[in-house]
């Protein structure tokens, strides 16, 4: 049994239906209830909460603040390939799309980790496209190796893995893992995905039962909002993280908000999820879900980070770049997607104490995964 | 007020603190300053072993100020004795909180996994203070193994929900040869001088004060919530007695004999 065969239960058309008939009385019911099921969830995104946002966001900053305080995780990406066997209809790195590859060496990497660690940070976060043979587990694990003694938290945003390479890789030191399932509507997956490794969505959908099986500490989930109907993919995203949380329950758990723009030359996203939405979606995970981390890119914009940093945010990344050697050398010509949110760690981590914050450049330690 | 003593060292204040979900470091400084706290745990995953200047540390250097750290983040007992081992060395404290909790959304302890690594850990000469769920049977296991105190929680971590296992408290804290302290849970003074009033022989406080609007003041309610139910506890409560008796009627025959 994997996730797999749970969403083999649920008709889309069905969830959606029922998600577009909450009614304010069912937001109600549901803000006022000290524990929420993901039925609530369905109210809380449903458009019948909209008029409900300010107290949303009351309650959720007040149960952010009693589990993880008056805290934000910084953490920064580094990318370090953008070779990639898939079709991915909206993603810059895709196959057909005729730009340069690249797959970072030793030498470019560590010049990456110095201007990196110079911004102060410990965690960070490995992104690559999906080619197994030029990024595949041999090349990660020796980059792991490389990068380790620099950071006390590493974290991988990959191509799924199976459980032998996970173990492999959590056994060198990596903490965490990002994958996301993009949409979980199996009718149209293949659209987005025609054609590669990803085509294959049942393989990406077990990914998270293969980390919770590999150990891995924590596992990020999220869908692209921008794809399908947002508040559905959102529900399908609530219900494989619930469905993880009871199956593998020593894996902490994370959701990330990758949001599409409209964006000229790119991919034209089939939804569009306002700001008032995001507030929404993000405080009604919160108040689901009082222990799931939350994290926020610089996908957003500065002043809508800033303002969400209270209310149920928990991580941020801050001065990121999204192509493979762009810290060292930027060549925007490479990036993966724009970002909206250009200021540097220095100037993030001000703003986060200017809130009243303190930043949290360290959560993890390698000494507490040594045996 | 009795000082408190645990494994020979004396103990002024019965209030422990924890360090993490303050809004500054300065701001955590000066509040454990104002708790008159002479105890505080520190996460070994937040603080920066190989370096001197870590933030947080330098914000914790106080003469009264004894740091307990603490292994959370670690799975099983083997992942807590290394971190243990690694902390006695960084830190040079062989002290050590044990927080083994495997399910990293309610952070509850591990009993068989906490016990072995205590085991282990007292054999090197560690002063082990275990987190564990209230379970009196453990507890006595615990002690058996060198344990210097059970540290048994109130109800889960950072749910301010006070006192839940009041019931199994009590059992421990009758049956404990070595100090009890409630941990967890604890989110009012008014829960802080509960659990003293019990007999409890100290209780650690991090999120209530922590998440606190005036952190400092917080740290002052708690401190003199403690010595409160502490100095009450030592002065003997009266027994509650929970209806007046204005007549015996089922002794007053006795009178007629």
């Amino acid at each position: 049994m994997t996730f797999y065969d749970t969403l083999q239960r649920y008709k889309w058309d069905e969830e959606k239906a029922s998600i577009y008939s909450k009614t304010a009385l069912d937001v109600e019911a549901a803000l006022s209830k000290p524990k929420r099921t993901l039925d609530d969830f369905k109210a809380l995104i449903s458009p019948a909460a909209m008029p409900y946002l300010e107290q949303m966001a009351a309650l959720s900053m007040q149960i952010t603040q009693k589990r993880f305080g008056k805290t934000m995780q910084l953490y920064v990406p580094l990318y370090l390939s953008n070779e990639c066997t898939n079709s991915c209809v909206y993603c810059g790195f895709r196959h057909e799309n005729e730009t340069t590859r690249v797959t970072l060496n030793e030498e470019q990497v560590l010049k990456e980790v110095e201007v990196i660690k110079a911004m102060g940070y410990e965690h960070i976060l490995l992104v690559t496209g999906e080619h197994l043979k030029r990024n595949g587990c041999d090349y990660l694990q020796r980059m792991i190796q490389l990068i380790k003694p620099h950071f006390a938290q590493i974290s991988l945003e990959v191509a799924p893995l199976n459980v032998e390479e996970y173990a492999t890789l959590a056994n060198e030191g990596m903490y965490a893992v990002y994958v996301y399932q993009e949409t979980y509507n199996v009718d149209r997956y293949s659209i987005y995905h025609p054609r590669g490794k990803k085509a294959n969505m049942r393989y990406r959908l077990e990914t998270g039962d293969r980390l919770g099986e590999a150990g891995v500490r924590k596992v990020g989930l999220g869908c692209l909002l921008g794809l399908e109907d947002w508040r559905t993919d959102s529900f399908f995203t609530a219900l494989h993280l619930n469905y993880l949380e009871k199956m593998w329950w020593r894996t902490k758990y994370s959701i990330s908000f990758p949001r599409m723009r409209p964006f000229a030359g790119l991919y034209e996203p089939n939804c569009i999820v306002s700001d008032h939405e995001l507030l929404q979606l993000i405080c009604a995970y919160r108040i689901f879900n009082e222990e799931v981390e939350i994290s926020l890119s610089t996908r957003e914009q500065p002043k809508f980070r800033d303002n969400m940093l209270k209310l149920g945010v928990t991580a941020m990344s801050a001065g990121s770049k999204t192509e493979p050697g762009g810290y060292a050398e930027s060549k925007k010509e490479l990036e993966q997607f724009k970002i909206s949110d250009d200021r540097s760690s220095d100037e993030v981590a001000q703003m986060i104490n200017s809130k009243g914050y303190e930043v949290v450049w360290k959560d993890w330690d390698e000494c507490l995964q040594k045996t | 007020m009795k000082p408190l003593i645990i494994a020979g060292k004396e103990f002024n204040s019965r209030l422990f603190t924890g360090t993490g979900k303050f809004s500054s470091n300065e701001i955590m400084g000066k509040a454990i300053l104002a708790s008159s706290s002479e105890l505080v745990t520190v996460a070994l995953k937040r603080v920066n072993l190989m370096n001197d200047s870590d933030d947080m540390l330098m914000h914790l250097q106080h003469p009264n100020l004894n740091l307990l750290p603490n292994t959370s983040g670690v799975r099983n007992a083997k992942e807590a004795v290394f971190a243990a081992q690694l902390a006695r060395e960084a830190l040079g404290t062989n002290w050590v909180k044990l927080e083994i909790h495997p399910d990293p959304k309610y952070l509850l302890a591990d009993g068989e996994e906490t016990l072995e690594a205590t085991r282990i850990l007292a054999k090197e000469g560690f002063i082990v203070l275990p987190y564990i769920q209230a379970d009196p049977v453990l507890c006595k296991k615990l002690e058996e193994v060198g344990a210097a105190a059970v540290m048994p929680l109130g109800s889960p971590i950072g749910s301010n929900q006070g006192l839940q296992t009041r019931d199994f408290l009590r059992i421990i804290i009758e049956q404990s040869n070595v100090p009890v302290i409630v941990d967890a849970g604890l989110g009012a003074p008014s829960h802080a001088a509960e659990a003293m009033e019990m007999g409890a022989d100290a209780v650690l406080i991090n999120t209530a004060i922590a998440v606190a609007n005036d952190p400092i003041r917080m740290a002052i309610a708690f401190k003199m919530a403690v010595e409160a139910g502490r100095m009450a506890f030592e002065s003997r409560l009266a027994p509650r007695v929970f209806a007046a008796i204005a007549s015996s009627p089922l002794t007053s025959f006795l009178d007629e004999l």
